[in-house]
């Protein structure tokens, strides 16, 4: 508990996101301005599936447990599909806002590609995503108490950190891998992405056995990550050129005068 | 004469202007002015007492980069078309540019009143004190009364807000400008001095710091006389920002603590509605005051807005003031020189030669032979890499400017989310991010209607919104999901 769990679970949980976001996107108004209206599309998504929820559970018998459990799995899932169509409706914006300023700007090129505006906008979803899910769990840390003292798991906050990373970067991925497969008019990728957003909420059920849900989380958070590579261009010779710092194209980018 | 550059109005009229300035008949000549286009509000000054005026006027020009020695007129028609092009991919580059300047310090605001809330108890406890201008309570047996309560509290408020609006624009209207300085000099010395000590007494308090009353004072004064300098006079850009910050989250604060929770709220909304009428409408009070400091060429109360540039006083070289006695005159100077080339040396009627002697000139003409300037010698030499570093690209400097008063509600908005909300940091977060999309679409609509808009309705709407539906919708939805460590 206390500060240092604090700072190690915030670290955990939003350590790549916030670089990635120091790294790539500050820099960019205009980036920017679309990571935070991503973040409000989820915000609605959120809201929208919450409005349901509440309202199944008005209506419902409030003492069974099993129902609320079962009203509540529901609701996760309807908040997953939810989330999915806000995405493609987001995708759709950004496809109509580029076509228009394209028309007024009669430019060949446009200020911000849509793979950009894929990443942007699927770490605007993490975001938003990943801090509803934990930082009142962080604001809770920082107090005093014990975890677990009733019989409950002891790694209950660096679980939901570990988890919560996933899920920020899973959906920095799905972005990718979601405006892409639309562009190309693949549906199936599109539905791979909504199944496995699927799998990895359904994952979580499984808590506090950890293992079950972390591992397999873990896993479909690398193939994703690989998927969003080759879908976003990347190759080996391209992971090559630039790990050992050869990539003409990326130096030559760094040294130019802003 | 040629009137003091810079205003800043919002960045996409500039383009036109421009435009204008680069296709216009004359460099010298002033363009046209442009229509004030400025999200603004009103500023807040001291304890209950806001409405400055927040707009800013449109009037002087934004003159387009260095016109000397190019052809007044002759640009071919494409090449303003290759230039409109640019301009609009530009525009939208420092349109989110500009977007980014005013997000960073609402947000540094909301930072600055949330973390204050978290910490130091004090603005959030209820000391049974309230404001003269709420004088209801709201500690009531059943909710119907405190419903009632809060409406008339929040009845009070907005009709003080409107006379002083009302009292505020009547003065700028019959030019008591005295009585207005005075007036906003008086709230930020009240704020400066006043709220800051509480606010550095209340911290010492949390943290339990031992202060002294010397050390304190010394701090307090300068703390104080340095944001007066920086508000009302000339000061660094950054530290005038930043005392605005300031004083727009102590504002802020000051309203968390003394405005009771339904009023608040009622408070937001009510104003909101307040704001969009007193801009749009065409008797509303702001509307006129924007008119007429437009009509008058003049900006408005630069105390109670935060503008992400400074405004720049620049005198432009121009060719139609001529200068006497040098070899490279200008146009009006050329019939002259021709015939100085016959006589030794030109005579001038002015006595300020710049250092040219009559002597020096027959010198130099004897040497060098007759030197006949003409446009196309001077624009050659002009465009010829000069050792003066090039004038800066207009656009940067351009920046956009939002009345303080926006800062405090949004402040306010957040603070109260945050201080009274079961939620806890999911409501605060929403609500944040609520109203930075609020201000996001009310500069889209600036950069589509360019002209004077509120920048309150919107942000507040949608912060209103996400409050209430985060609070009471998502809240229970995101607690089970933690309970049972579900993920979404």
């Amino acid at each position: 508990m206390t500060a240092a769990v604090f700072f190690g679970c915030t670290f955990i949980a939003f350590g790549p996101a916030i670089s990635l976001f120091l790294f790539t996107i500050a820099r960019e108004p205009l980036r920017v301005i679309f990571l935070i209206a991503g973040a409000f599309f989820w915000l609605v998504s959120l809201l929208l599936a919450s409005l349901v929820w509440f309202i199944s559970v008005q209506i419902s018998n409030k003492e069974s447990t099993s129902q609320q459990k079962g009203l509540l799995i529901f609701g996760v899932v309807l908040s997953v599909l939810l989330q999915e169509t806000f995405r493609f409706a987001y995708y759709k914006l950004l496809k109509k806002a580029n076509e228009g300023l394209l028309a007024l700007s009669q430019e060949e090129t446009m200020p911000i590609s849509i793979q950009q505006l894929a990443y942007v906008s699927g770490l605007g979803f993490g975001f938003m995503s990943g801090a509803f899910s934990v930082v009142n769990i962080l604001a809770d840390s920082v107090g005093p108490g014990t975890v677990g003292i009733h019989g409950d798991s002891q790694h209950y906050f660096l679980s939901s950190a570990f988890m919560t990373m996933a899920i920020i970067l899973l959906h920095m991925f799905w972005g990718v891998i979601f405006f892409d497969g639309c562009e190309k008019q693949r549906w199936f990728v599109v539905a791979a992405v909504v199944v496995s957003h699927l799998v990895v909420s359904c994952l979580t059920f499984q808590n506090p056995q950890y293992v079950s849900s972390l591992v397999p989380t873990y896993i479909i958070m690398l193939s994703m990550g690989i998927w969003a590579f080759y879908t976003a261009g990347g190759s080996l010779r391209n992971l090559k050129l630039c790990l050992t710092c050869k990539d003409k194209d990326f130096l030559l980018a760094n040294h130019r005068p802003r | 004469m040629h009137y003091p550059l810079k205003i800043t109005t919002f960045l996409l009229l500039c383009q036109k202007e421009q435009q204008q300035a680069n296709t216009g008949p004359e460099p010298g000549q002033q363009p046209q002015e442009p229509p004030a286009t400025r999200a603004r509000s009103r500023g807040g000054s001291g304890a209950g007492a806001p409405d400055g005026g927040g707009g800013d006027g449109g009037g002087g020009n934004g003159t387009g980069p260095e016109q000397n020695g190019q052809p007044p007129t002759a640009r071919p028609a494409r090449v303003v078309d290759a230039e409109e092009e640019e301009d609009e991919e530009m525009t939208l580059k420092y349109g989110a540019k500009h977007v980014i300047m005013l997000f960073v310090p609402v947000t540094l605001c909301m930072v600055v009143v949330v973390a204050t809330i978290k910490s130091v108890s004090f603005y959030t406890r209820n000391d049974g004190q309230r404001l003269i201008y709420t004088p209801f309570p709201e500690e009531t047996d059943t909710v119907a009364q405190r419903a009632v309560n809060s409406i008339l509290n929040a009845t009070i408020m907005i009709t003080v807000i409107i006379v002083m609006t009302l009292v505020l624009v009547l003065l700028y209207k019959y030019r008591c400008y005295k009585v207005i300085q005075g007036w906003l000099f008086l709230s930020s010395l009240l704020l400066l001095f006043f709220f800051s000590f509480i606010y550095l007494k209340e911290v010492f308090k949390t943290y339990n710091v031992a202060m002294d009353c010397i050390t304190l004072a010394i701090v307090v004064w300068n703390f104080g006389v340095v944001g007066m300098i920086c508000i009302h006079w000339k000061g660094p850009l950054r530290l005038q920002q930043a005392y605005l910050i300031m004083i727009s989250a102590l504002m802020a604060l000051v309203f968390i603590k003394y405005l009771p929770e339904w009023t608040a709220w009622l408070i937001l909304a009510v104003i909101s509605v307040y704001d969009l009428l007193a801009v749009l409408c065409p008797k509303g009070p702001l509307r006129i005051l924007v008119e007429t400091a437009q009509e008058r060429n003049e900006p408005i109360f630069p105390a109670l807005i935060y503008s992400s540039t400074m405004v720049w006083l620049v005198n432009m070289a121009d060719t139609d003031r001529p200068k006497r006695n040098s070899a490279e005159a200008g146009s009006v100077q050329q019939p002259t020189q021709e015939s100085a080339v016959e006589s030794p040396a030109p005579s001038s009627p002015s006595q300020d030669d710049g250092g040219f002697t009559s002597s020096w000139v027959s010198q130099q003409q004897h040497r060098l032979g007759p030197l006949q300037s003409t446009e196309e010698t001077r624009r050659e030499i002009q465009q010829m890499p000069s050792a003066r570093p090039p004038v800066e690209d207009d656009d940067e400097e351009r920046g956009v400017k939002l009345g303080l008063g926006d800062f405090i509600f949004y402040s306010m908005l957040v603070g109260k989310a945050s201080a009274t909300a079961s939620g806890d940091w999911n409501t605060t977060l929403a609500c944040f991010v609520a109203i930075l999309i609020g201000l996001c679409l009310t500069l889209l609509l600036l950069a589509i209607f360019r002209k004077a808009l509120p920048a309150l309705p919107i942000s507040i709407f949608f912060g209103l919104v996400f409050y209430f539906a985060t609070d009471n919708l998502v809240r229970p939805f995101m607690d089970q999901l933690a309970l049972h460590q579900f993920y979404i």
